[in-house]
């Protein structure tokens, strides 16, 4: 029997579950169709919407999406769950947390408060019957303040990661794109390199490199290699100078399983982080990736939605404290996203659900070349998070990353946000870039300095 | 005509010796310099053609005539290349009639082959037509001289990796060989992929298989692609296993020469 009914248009409209209306409201994509649990018209897509905006949010702490007893994400968002917090809230529908969102009630300080008592899916609900504009608008009103040798996520500042991949980790070939990423002003969320290798050795090798030019050149940012998580603990048990810890999760435990993790695992990397005392200005030091999709391709959905296995992944994500997560929205290809509007759609459903859960959200701007996307997908996707109030963005050579084989935000992208919303970098890599003469920005415009910073002239200068 | 513009030089040229990454692009204001900016359109429009461009498997299947091979052309369920980018459980299964076809062709010829060749267009048709029959020639003369006996090499319209198992399941083939165009990025447009798997059968994943990967002139050549290959189902046959099990043992010396290259130094670093 039916548990969820809505009259539309004269037609009587029946979900099965909690888990059917949430995915059937999804806004369409390819990879809820692939999956068998998209809705089968745009009608009925709308008349789930209806059914999801008049159901109270309590009935997601009385009905789990996938069973408490066989998952340990369910397990870690119902066991911490605030309801204090929540409190604020728990007498609003769906479609009421949207308008309250939306009203004068929710600020800065309103927002920062309720994130602990909200669940993923009670996020992943609102957002589904919101439009780009109110994603924008309401992730604009938060800011997730994080911290370790600089400071990330505060207001009117956009961070970038620098991304400097080489297809066989050649040190002068990474060195390279890092210095040309400095030159134009980016780097301060983080310098991290995907590997091309795996080797623990090669790992620790990217490591003690990374570290060296930090000092080298003092520069206010933090390391990490993009590897997994145990070899992480691997490399700090060696005495590896390590930044941040990175690993890939996902919004199940069998999809986690898959990225050969569990909480635990992710307990004893964080610990091990923090072993090193590293942070200078505070002690954030998780990274994380996501993106909607993964829960799906690893066969470990549950029949859940997207979206909503993805806005599970940033509970996982917060219970670390996290010093950046990274929803890469384009990369896993047109049979999850299919096109530009499905993956700039999807970027600001992230960016909303993780910023309204308290998490740290930074987003690659990505596509890959079978998807139907370009360039101005990507600008229109960096514009919308821009306004939005991302922390971070990727930034690479001209938006080619010649490892991973797909295109991402590159330094320049970086620097059109900064000139067309005014946005600075984080305050202390802002001001080793005044110290250094690379650039400085006043009323929003960016301004180079004329010559190279000397250091840099003198390492150019042994190349010739 | 005036050539020059606004756009400011760059003064670290010298690394792009460096690396194949875009850097020292230069600036205007600070954006993307014309010159860069359509180089950059000219390499995904070449991506996404790749891409797109339609299987020529009449030209191909010529050209493995005239080499002295017969060839089947069969098709994937997925009908298009719409569907086929959308589905990819229907890329990796026949469609009804391409089983059936290879169904009476095992009853006409009983008793099973050692190795199936398959080719796939995959995500770059333009791969398989540069790649395919260079790499082919390359490598089954030796297939031969091992004294392997082969099925008519078999194309696949709008297939995936997973569509040779269902191909070697119906041949009872004890190897598959996969040749399939790789998703094309932005500088390798025309990058084919190469998949073993011993004792192929439907419902296998990736752990079954092994991969060699980036084959194009100016990636891994047609010899060394070809000799990897040969190992590889050499050792299947020893074996009887393909897969991640295979590769953990192939890979242990090449992994060990990368621990002893790892390198820290670079010119940002220079002298201590």
């Amino acid at each position: 029997m039916a548990r969820f009914v809505h009259t539309a248009g004269n037609l009587l409209y029946r979900f099965d579950s909690l888990r059917d209306v949430m995915a059937k409201a999804s806004p369409a994509r390819s990879g809820d169709f692939l999956a068998g649990v998209a809705a089968s018209s745009d009608a009925e897509r709308v008349a789930a919407q209806m059914a999801l905006a008049d159901i109270p949010l309590g009935q997601f702490l009385d009905e789990a999406l996938i069973p408490y007893e066989d998952d340990e994400v369910t397990r870690l968002i119902i066991d911490s769950h605030d309801p204090e917090a929540f409190a604020a809230v728990s007498h609003l529908t769906v479609g009421g947390l949207r308008d309250w969102l939306l009203s004068e009630a929710a600020d800065e300080h309103s927002l920062r408060a309720l994130a602990p008592g909200l669940t993923p899916e009670m996020a992943a609900a609102v957002s589904k019957i919101m439009r780009v504009q109110d994603l924008v608008l309401v992730a604009q009103k938060i800011r997730v303040v994080t911290a370790f040798r600089g400071t990330m996520g505060l207001r009117g500042r956009l961070s970038t990661r620098l991304q400097p991949n080489h297809p066989t980790d050649e040190p002068a070939g990474i060195a390279a794109s890092i210095l040309d990423g400095l030159l134009y002003g980016n780097g301060d969320a983080m310098i991290g390199i995907n590997p091309a290798t795996d080797s623990t050795a090669s790992i620790c090798a990217l490591l003690e490199m990374l570290d060296a030019v930090i000092q080298r050149y003092e520069i206010p940012t933090q390391s990490c290699v993009l590897t997994h998580v145990t070899t992480s603990i691997e490399a700090i048990n060696r005495g590896v100078p390590l930044d941040l810890v990175f690993q890939s999760i996902a919004g199940t435990e069998a999809a986690n399983a898959s990225f050969g993790v569990n909480l635990n695992v992710l307990q004893e990397g964080y610990e091990a982080g923090l072993s090193l005392k590293r942070g200078t200005v505070g002690q954030n030091l998780m990274y994380f990736e996501t993106g909607q999709g993964s829960a799906l391709s690893a066969n470990a959905h549950h029949g859940v939605d997207q979206q909503t296995c993805e806005t599970r992944a940033y509970a996982v994500a917060r219970h670390f404290k996290p010093f950046l997560v990274n929803t890469v929205v384009g990369f896993i290809g047109p049979e999850y996203l299919y096109n530009g509007k499905q993956i700039i759609r999807a970027g600001l459903e992230d960016h909303f659900c993780g910023k309204l859960l308290g998490v740290p959200m930074g987003c690659d701007i990505c596509y890959t070349n079978h998807a139907e996307a370009d360039q101005d997908d990507m600008d229109t996707l960096l514009t919308l998070l821009g306004v939005a109030g991302i922390n971070f963005i990727m930034g690479i050579p001209g938006s080619d990353d010649i490892m991973l084989n797909y295109q991402t935000t590159s330094f320049h992208d970086a620097l059109y946000a900064r000139q067309t919303l005014g946005l600075r970098p984080g305050p202390e890599f802002e001001a080793w870039l005044e110290r250094t003469g690379i650039f400085t920005q006043a009323d929003g415009r960016v301004r180079f300095g004329n010559d190279l910073p000397p250091a840099f002239r003198q390492a150019l200068a042994q190349l010739a | 005509m005036d050539r020059s513009t606004p756009a400011a030089d760059n003064p670290w040229l010298a690394l792009r010796t460096l690396t194949p990454a875009r850097i020292a692009l230069g600036r205007t204001g600070t954006s993307l310099p014309t010159q860069a900016q359509l180089d950059f359109q000219f390499a995904h429009a070449q991506a996404r053609d790749a891409v797109h461009l339609p299987f020529d498997h009449g030209g191909l299947r010529q050209q493995l005539s005239d080499a002295g091979h017969d060839s089947l052309l069969l098709h994937s369920a997925a009908s298009d290349r719409h569907e086929y980018l959308q589905r990819p459980d229907r890329g990796r299964r026949l469609d009804e009639a391409s089983a059936e076809h290879l169904r009476a062709h095992a009853s006409a010829n009983p008793g099973g082959v050692d190795l199936a060749i398959v080719i796939a267009d995959g995500l770059s048709a333009l791969a398989v037509h540069r790649h395919s029959l260079a790499l082919i020639k390359r490598f089954d003369e030796q297939a031969q001289a091992d004294g392997w006996s082969r099925a008519p090499v078999v194309l696949v319209e709008q297939g995936r990796v997973a569509v040779a198992d269902e191909v070697g399941e119906l041949l009872g083939a004890r190897m598959t060989v996969m040749l399939i165009g790789e998703r094309p990025g932005l500088s390798s447009p025309d990058s084919l992929g190469v998949y073993f798997t011993y004792a192929p059968r439907v419902g296998l994943n990736d752990a079954a298989r092994n991969c060699i990967s980036n084959v194009r002139l100016e990636g891994l050549s047609y010899g060394m692609a070809a000799h990897r290959l040969l190992y590889l189902m050499r050792e299947a046959c020893r074996r009887q296993l393909s897969g991640v099990k295979l590769k953990d043992e192939a890979e242990i010396q090449r992994i060990d020469g990368d621990d002893s290259t790892a390198k820290v130094g670079n010119f940002l670093l220079g002298e201590e």
